[in-house]
């Protein structure tokens, strides 16, 4: 009869927050898990132009970035206004593109090797010269699959 | 005697409150240093390098789709101006040529586009080419998926793709830039 009566008079009325660091380590492993830390300060400017035949860059480890674009504000005075590239966290030439990819292709598994893919960012404004200069220097050193970095087109 | 009460105390378990508020310190720090990043792009397959020219000569002229963009971002389609919007509609109709006529390509296999741009070109102008081209072949490809199978490409089989691809390829062919309008 006063079964129910016995048990809601037990029960003590405080929440058990002795979970609450688990959910929290939790949500602090996903965060981890996706977290990748930018690696190289970004060192000229960037926009990227907008595309519709976009291609979803799989599998960070092997891809490879080239910046392109005019130095940011602090650089200016040192590396004035022309476009450059940037590998890693330096302003490079297209001299470097080869060590550049070797380097990136030293750290894959060798057969993964032929998936590796170069993403250029480069920064709408920029004329072509720049980018066909990295084109031939990336066919040179056989690095032929290549995405354009682009955002998709806002409806 | 307080000695005795204190070492009592020492007993006691370990207070794990405090372990949540760490936990969520280094959620925080996590939180703000990520940067979730949509990479994406137009894929692009290069041609390995050769030092001879390709001979583009001996191709038919009616099989070629030349795009040339100059140093002012503007368009010869085939040596006539042309407007970037009117491009892949006249892509698409040179590559299947629905009316058989004798001055556009005489099958899509044997299509084939051509840039060329100059060095001057802003990278924009250049990947909205290349991106009109691209949506071209990828709606022949849809139409020809939808005809055969009844789906989209994307959502077809690997060997169906193959059999559309081998139909419907997507050559273009990229010549060396001119050195013109180059920006000092």
């Amino acid at each position: 009869m006063s079964k129910f009566q016995k048990k809601r008079g037990k029960s003590s009325p405080a929440i058990s927050t002795a979970s609450l660091p688990d959910i929290i380590f939790m949500l602090l492993f996903f965060f981890m898990v996706v977290t990748v830390m930018r690696d190289s300060e970004k060192k000229v400017d960037v926009v990227t132009p907008y595309a519709t035949e976009l291609t979803k860059l799989e599998k960070k480890s092997l891809v490879n970035y080239i910046y392109i674009g005019r130095p940011v504000e602090k650089f200016k005075a040192t590396y004035g206004t022309k476009p450059r590239i940037q590998l890693g966290d330096k302003f490079a030439t297209e001299r470097d593109i080869p060590l550049f990819l070797e380097r990136h292709r030293s750290k894959v598994p060798e057969n993964q090797r032929g998936a590796i893919k170069t993403s250029l960012r480069v920064d709408q404004d920029v004329t072509m010269g720049i980018v066909a200069d990295v084109k031939t220097a990336l066919r040179k050193a056989g690095q032929l699959l290549l995405n354009y970095s682009a955002k998709p087109k806002p409806q | 005697m307080a000695k005795k009460s204190s070492r009592d105390r020492l007993n006691n378990e370990v207070n794990a409150g405090s372990m949540a508020d760490i936990a969520f310190l280094l959620l925080i720090f996590f939180l703000v240093t990520t940067t979730i990043v949509e990479d994406k792009g137009v894929l692009v397959q290069l041609p390995p390098w050769s030092d001879e020219e390709p001979d583009i000569t001996k191709l038919k002229t009616r099989n070629v789709f030349s795009v040339l963009v100059n140093a002012n971002n503007e368009l010869l389609v085939r040596g006539e101006p042309k407007d970037i919007d009117d491009l892949k509609e006249d892509c698409k109709e040179f590559i299947m040529n629905p009316n058989k006529l004798e001055n556009l390509a005489e099958d899509p296999k044997k299509a084939i586009v051509s840039m060329k741009n100059d060095r001057g070109t802003k990278y924009k102008a250049y990947l909205e080419v290349y991106n009109e081209v691209k949506a071209a072949y990828s709606e022949l490809r849809d139409e020809a998926a939808n005809k055969r199978y009844g789906k989209d490409y994307q959502y077809c089989t690997k060997a169906e793709k193959r059999s559309i691809r081998t139909d419907i390829p997507l050559v273009i062919s990229e010549a060396e830039p001119t050195n013109f309008g180059e920006e000092n």
